[in-house]
Formats: C-alpha cells, sequence, structure tokens
C-alpha cells in the first residue's frame, strides 16, 4: 500500500508553514482563470492556459500581511472521479486539506453549478463561494438573492465580477476570517434517499474514530460505492489496519450487505448519489435565482444559430482563422523587419567593438555570428507573429468560439472514431505542440487521448508557423504586392493548416482501425455562454505566459544551438566542414524529398526547437560561401535561389516543416503523458514518416508537371 | 432498467389526450421542442457525466441547435448548452 507522501504533491510541503493554501475550485467556463489571475496578478508559479487549466496552477497574493497560496484546481462538473481531471480536484481538497476553498460559480448558470458547490462542501465546508459574472447575469436580467444563498449553504457568498475587479476584496477578506478562525464548520450534509441514509449512518461513528479532517458521511458514501483508488488512499489517512479493523470490517460488510438486500446496485447507487446533488441544487436554485425574462440568452442562439448553421457554419470557421493568419502575417511583417534591421546593426556595432577590443578573432566570430545572429534571427522571426497571433487566438478562446468548433467538427473526428474535443487540442497545438498534448487531458476515453496526442504535431505550432508564412512570402506571392498578396498568403498557410487537419484525421482513422483499435466513445460537450472578452487582460496574459514563454524557450534553445551550428559549420575534417559531412549524408534522402542535405540536417539539428531550423539553413548557406546583407526577404530569396532553391524545394520544406517529428519539448510532454517510451517513439515516427512520403510524393508530381509543362 | 414504451402508455378512456404523454428517445426531440426527461438508459461513465450535468428525471430539456454536419445536438438542461452525439441521445428517454 502506498504511503501517504506518494499521494500528496512534495513541493506543496516545502512552503513556510505561516502560509495558507486556498484551493480554487469551480466548473469550466465560469471565469476562474480570471479569479485566480486576478487575485494572484504576475505572482504565479507556471503559466497556463486561460479555461484549459490541466494540472493545478499555484500563485500567491497578500491580504493584510498574510501571505496566502492558491492552488488552481482543474475546472470540473463533479468531484465523482470520472475523469482524470476530477481526481485531481478531489484528491487535492481530501488529502491536501488546504485551508479554505473558494468555490467560483457563474451567475448565469447557477443551477448546474450548484452540483460542483454542494460536493465540494461535502468535503470540505470551510469555503466560500464566488458567485462570478455579476455583470452578465445582470444585462441577461438575472438576480442572485446573495444572502439567501448564504442562509441556504451556510458558507460566506460574495457577489463578483472578477474581470473588472469587482468584489474580490471582499472574496480575500471572506477567506481571511475563516482561516483565521479555528472553530471547526459542520460539513454540508447532502440528504441521501433511504436505504442509502441507513447504511451511512452504520458507519459514520467508526469512521469518525479512525479518520479526522474528512467528512465521515462522505468517507462512508466512498466505501459504500467500492471505489478502489479512494480504498487505498482512505487507507492512508487512516491507517494501513483499517480495512481489517474487528470493530470497522463487520460493520462494513454489514453496511453493504444491508443495500444489497434492498436490491441497490452499485449503478443505482451512484444514481441515487447524482441525482440527490442535483434535486437539492435545484432546490437552492428555485429559492435564490429570479429569472425576468425568459428569453435572456437570445443574443447567444442567435450567434449560436448562425455560426453552427448548416449553410454558415463551417464557411465562418475556415473565414475565422483565415482572418487570424492573415492579420498574423500582415501585422507581423513590419516589425519583423524593424528587428531584424536592429539585430542586424547590432551586430555590426558588437563586431566594431570587438575588433576594437583587441579579442581574439575566432571569439568574437563564435559569439557574434554564431550565438548573437541565431538569436536574433530567432526573436525577430518568431516574435511579431507570436505577439499577434497568442492575443488573438485568446480573445477567440475568450470569447467562447472554440466549443462551437468542436461542436462543428465533431462528426468528422466521430468517423475517425476520435473524439471532437480534439478540435480543442488541435487548436492548443498551434500555439504549441507541448500544450497541445497537455491539453489533450480534457479527453476522458484513454484511447481517444491517445490518438489526439499523437497526431497533435500535425498542427504547425508557433515555431513554424514563420517558417510557413515566410516561404509562402517568397516563393508563391512575389509578383504581388501589398493586400493582395498578404491574403494570398494567408490563403496559403490555411491551405497548410488544412492539410494538417487532414493529415490528422487521416493518422486518427487509419490509428484507430489498428494499434488504437475501439469504438468511438460518448461525449458531452457544454456551450457555453458568449462573453465579451477582456482585451486588457487578453493582451497583457497573452504575451506574458504564451509569448514570452514560448519565445523564452525558444532563445534558450537558441543561443547553444547557434554555438553548436556555428562549430559544425566552421570545424573542418579533411578540409570539409562537420555541417557538409552531415549534409552530404543526408543529401541522398533530401533530393528525393525534393530538399537539399543542408535543410534536412537543419530540421534534425532544430530538434530542440523548430524556431531554429530555418536560422541553421541561412547559416549553413552563409558558411559555405557567399555573404550578403540578411536584412530583407529579398535577399535571403536570393541566397536560396543561390543555393538552389526552386518552388518545389520551397514547397516541400514547407510540406516537411507541417509534418515531421515533434520538437523535444514536444516528446518530452508526449512521455510524461503516456508514461511510455513506446508511445513516444511512435509519435515521433508516425508523422516523420508521412512527412517524407508526403514530400517524396510532392516532389515526383511537381517534377513530372515541369517535366510535362 | 425495462425499456419505455414507445407508444402512448395507456389507452385507457380515463386519460384524456392532453394528458397522454408520449415517451421517445431524445434525439428525435425537433429543433426548438421541449420535452421533459423520462430516464437514461446509457451506462458507465457517460450515465454518470450526463447525471452530473443535471440529466435526472423529470427535468426540462428543450432541443437547440445540430451541427453543420448533422451531428451532435445541442440541448439546453437546467441553463448550460450541452451537445450530445446521437447514439447518446438516443439512450435518453423523455416525453413529449
Amino acid at each position: 500500500m502506498k504511503k501517504r507522501k506518494d499521494i500528496l504533491d512534495s513541493n506543496l510541503h516545502t512552503l513556510p508553514p505561516e502560509e495558507k493554501i486556498i484551493a480554487l475550485a469551480g466548473n469550466p467556463n465560469v471565469g476562474k482563470s480570471t479569479v485566480f489571475n486576478s487575485l494572484t496578478g504576475l505572482n504565479q508559479h507556471t503559466g497556463n492556459w486561460p479555461g484549459k487549466t490541466v494540472s493545478n496552477a499555484c500563485g500567491t497574493y497578500t491580504y493584510q500581511g498574510q501571505i496566502y497560496t492558491l492552488v488552481d484546481l482543474p475546472g470540473t462538473y463533479s468531484l465523482m472521479a470520472h475523469s482524470a481531471e476530477e481526481e485531481v480536484a478531489r484528491d487535492f481538497l481530501c488529502f491536501h486539506q488546504p485551508d479554505a476553498v473558494i468555490i467560483v460559480a457563474d451567475a448565469t448558470c447557477l443551477e448546474r453549478n450548484l452540483n460542483l458547490v454542494l460536493q465540494t462542501l461535502e468535503i470540505c465546508p470551510r469555503a466560500v463561494l464566488c458567485v462570478n459574472l455579476l455583470d452578465e447575469a445582470a444585462k441577461k436580467q438575472i438576480t442572485v438573492d446573495l444572502p439567501q444563498l448564504e442562509k441556504e449553504l451556510g458558507i460566506p457568498v460574495v457577489g463578483t465580477t472578477a474581470r473588472n475587479h469587482e468584489g474580490l476584496e471582499d472574496v480575500m477578506a471572506a477567506v481571511a476570517r475563516l482561516t483565521q478562525s479555528s472553530s471547526p464548520i459542520p460539513p454540508m450534509k447532502i440528504t441521501y434517499p433511504e436505504p442509502i441514509e441507513t447504511a451511512i449512518t452504520m458507519l459514520t461513528s467508526q469512521i469518525e474514530t479512525h479518520i479526522q479532517g474528512l467528512n465521515s458521511r462522505w468517507v462512508a458514501l466512498q466505501l459504500l460505492g467500492n471505489n478502489q483508488a479512494l480504498y487505498e488512499k482512505i487507507a492512508c489517512l487512516a491507517g494501513e489496519d483499517f480495512y481489517q479493523d474487528p470493530t470497522f470490517a463487520p460493520l462494513l460488510t454489514q453496511a453493504t450487505n444491508y443495500l444489497t438486500e434492498k436490491n441497490i446496485s452499485r449503478e443505482q447507487q451512484k444514481d441515487m448519489i447524482a441525482t440527490a446533488y442535483v434535486q437539492q441544487g435545484e432546490k437552492i436554485y428555485q429559492k435564490v435565482v429570479t429569472i425576468e425574462n425568459d428569453d435572456y440568452a437570445k443574443f447567444d442562439r442567435k450567434v449560436d444559430r448562425l455560426l453552427t448553421s448548416k449553410t454558415w457554419g463551417i464557411p465562418m470557421m475556415l473565414l475565422l482563422l483565415g482572418v487570424i493568419f492573415w492579420l498574423t502575417i500582415v501585422g507581423a511583417n513590419y516589425p519583423s523587419q524593424l528587428l531584424s534591421k536592429f539585430f542586424f546593426t547590432a551586430e555590426t556595432w558588437l563586431l566594431a567593438a570587438a575588433n576594437s577590443s583587441n579579442l581574439p578573432l575566432w571569439f568574437t566570430d563564435m559569439f557574434i555570428c554564431g550565438v548573437f545572429r541565431t538569436l536574433g534571427w530567432v526573436i525577430s522571426v518568431m516574435l511579431p507573429p507570436m505577439a499577434i497571433f497568442f492575443p488573438l487566438f485568446t480573445l477567440l478562446e475568450d470569447l467562447g468560439y472554440l466549443p462551437r468548433l468542436a461542436f462543428n467538427l465533431d462528426k468528422l473526428f466521430k468517423s475517425c472514431h476520435a473524439c471532437g474535443k480534439q478540435a480543442l487540442t488541435i487548436c492548443m497545438g498551434f500555439g504549441c505542440n507541448a500544450t497541445g498534448v497537455m491539453g489533450c487531458r480534457i479527453i476522458d476515453s484513454p484511447r481517444e487521448r491517445l490518438i489526439a496526442i499523437l497526431t497533435n504535431s500535425f498542427a504547425p505550432c508557433n515555431g513554424r508557423f514563420p517558417t510557413l508564412i515566410m516561404l509562402a512570402n517568397m516563393f508563391f506571392i512575389a509578383t504581388y504586392q501589398g493586400w493582395f498578396g498578404s491574403i494570398l498568403s494567408a490563403a496559403i498557410v490555411t491551405c497548410f493548416i488544412l492539410l494538417g487537419l487532414a493529415m490528422t484525421f487521416l493518422v486518427s482513422k487509419i490509428l484507430s482501425q489498428t494499434i488504437l483499435k475501439g469504438m468511438p466513445s460518448s461525449f458531452a460537450l457544454e456551450l457555453p455562454p458568449y462573453r465579451k472578452p477582456q482585451v486588457k487582460q487578453v493582451i497583457i496574459r497573452s504575451l506574458l505566459d504564451r509569448t514570452l514563454f514560448v519565445l523564452g524557450r525558444a532563445v534558450s534553445v537558441a543561443a547553444p544551438a547557434g554555438l553548436i551550428i556555428w562549430l559544425a559549420a566552421n570545424i573542418t575534417i579533411g578540409e570539409v566542414t562537420l555541417l557538409t559531412h552531415a549534409a552530404n549524408f543526408l543529401d541522398p534522402l533530401a533530393r528525393i524529398m525534393g530538399l537539399d542535405g543542408y535543410i534536412l540536417t537543419a530540421f534534425i539539428l532544430g530538434f530542440p526547437a523548430n524556431e531554429i531550423v530555418f536560422p541553421i539553413i541561412i547559416m549553413s548557406y552563409l558558411a559555405t560561401g557567399s555573404l550578403i546583407e540578411m536584412d530583407n526577404l529579398f535577399q535571403l530569396k536570393e541566397l536560396l535561389l543561390a543555393h538552389g532553391w526552386t518552388t518545389t524545394t520551397a514547397l516541400c520544406t514547407m510540406l516537411f516543416s507541417l509534418i515531421h517529428f515533434p520538437c523535444s519539448t514536444t516528446c518530452l510532454t508526449i512521455k510524461k503523458e503516456t508514461g511510455s517510451w513506446k508511445w513516444t517513439l511512435l509519435a515521433m515516427a508516425i508523422p516523420t514518416l508521412c512527412g517524407i512520403l508526403l514530400c517524396i510524393l510532392a516532389n515526383l508530381i511537381l517534377k513530372m508537371l515541369l517535366a510535362l509543362g | 432498467m425495462e425499456r419505455a414504451p414507445q407508444q402512448p402508455i395507456s389507452n385507457s378512456p380515463s386519460i384524456k389526450p392532453q394528458d397522454m404523454k408520449l415517451y421517445q428517445p431524445l434525439h428525435l426531440l425537433p429543433i426548438g421542442k421541449k420535452a421533459t426527461i423520462s430516464h437514461l438508459q446509457l451506462k458507465g461513465d457517460m450515465r454518470r457525466r450526463l447525471l452530473d450535468l443535471g440529466f435526472v428525471p423529470d427535468t426540462a430539456v428543450q432541443c437547440l441547435y445540430r451541427s453543420p454536419m448533422g451531428d451532435p445536438t445541442a440541448y439546453l438542461i437546467r441553463g448550460a448548452v450541452i451537445a450530445l452525439r446521437q447514439e447518446d441521445a438516443e439512450q435518453i428517454i423523455v416525453s413529449f
């Protein structure tokens, strides 16, 4: 049997004892992340994706001199542990025993939210309910009688509009009062129908003598439900011989037999418990909520009917994605050029400074032409598209559009025996595949989750977007300038995205008919109300959490990679550089794929981060001859053309950039999520093989067309 | 659990026609129409999940819209919009 220590997350125990631990619980899409962000500000340990919290993010805030550590639990509908996320949330509440819980609920959908509130209060009565989105509720003419709700639940209830910081002061005050008082708070009593009540009563007094700090009624309920995973964890609290205890063991058997005698199966028992929560929630809801306008969701319905309509649903989806890519392309162009000019000027200054300071030539060359130039490249090519794409995408996410995307596309995923929620993980993958892979936790069925993980790298992440955009700009629309050109380039990028999607479907289908055989499982997807996005918040958060995080990773990889590449390009064995050796070795395969040896080498060297693939290509071309100034796309194109690039080369490079092995961070995440090297290797092998085959195919077809034409 | 009759439950003359309830699977509910949940025939995790979302007997449910590809369908239940696939909706028996 496991020790208690194994279950508990070790890093929380290293906190100084005076820090109070506060858990933050709530349904998905209730603004929980907003509450978390507003309370903790920038004091967060891990950046997370709003609305998609998949692991416990922690942050701190100080109120009246006291430091509080806020732990953001995954958003769940229930604590009955039907999914990994629910288990994480429940285990934290049960076994970490936080000093208090803040439960966030949506004022516009309180009835459904009360289900989780009641379940949480049953485990953790030291709680504050934060009825959020009061402004939305007011707009919809929904009123919540907060004092009455407080009376019904027996805990402090605070109305908030977290995005405007309204009411958060009161939440902190309520939490402070709760954590300062040491008087015990009786847990919420949910009344279950007979004969469950009788069975619970048979056990509670014995449980109380063995387990402190957990609601004995709740523990009794779990033991009666024969929840194996929880069995062991409860035993860790109660002592290993709990189930063999001579006074307790016969009682448990007796209570279980009692339920069997009354013809209550485990299934029925679970039904009755779940129904009890819902019905109690309904009763409270009817007492506290007044809806003045029955048609309060008219606007949402109207928008939904348009966005999911038979005629407009799919075109609107393509248009939205297209517009986002277009804005990214157009918007990124100018700052990109500005940045690369800046870095080029800086490089010249640095070289001049280095020359006058008598540093050895190899040293300045290595650090300025190797490390600094690669860094400059990565930043000027990566930063602008990310700084535009991430906020735009977060806006779409905040608005509530992404679940509609899953709704529109679910049938396609189902026909591949996969889950519609995979559409969401693909969207996360556009930002960063590692995040996308982690996001796959929202898919409940393990088989479908594996499919989503294995195919996530078909969604081009932000490390690959700039390469696609740049090559599309250079080789396919060079003759068109201005807005028409940018639309064309957005269209080309969108086509590549669609190709990635098509590959996702194809590979998902093949997987579910071979190694991951199985039928599509059930799914229930919430389409949350549309929300006015918090533009300022979104920009700040997506810049901090996503852009800087991804850029920071890219830069930290780019600097040493720049060094290694410089060395590879400058160390010679038998008059030929290491890089050329590698390129020559890979050249035959690369030629068949429509690439050249240097490009393929760059993809392999770019394994740590896709961002550095293109800089490596350029560096290796520069190191092997013609040296030109690299301050605009035309000169870059000249360089590529001088090294034998054709439209076919560009197309195949784009193809392979879209479809090849995921980067090292993603691979490590896959290993962590699947717990197996086998799946990690497969996740690398599948896209690599697909990429090689597609490139060969494209190369052959284009060569044939050119020969005919 | 026994299967619900697909026909009117009773033809006895004491029940007026407007009181007669028609038991049907949820996926047959036309868009815009409302019904009341009678029982779930689903098993396992999906049953649990739907109960958590408030799909318990005697709950009102309204069919809102269908995906452009014909499946899944979105339903309004207890103030929330939940999309279900046809094969799951088939297992939810409603009266309307």
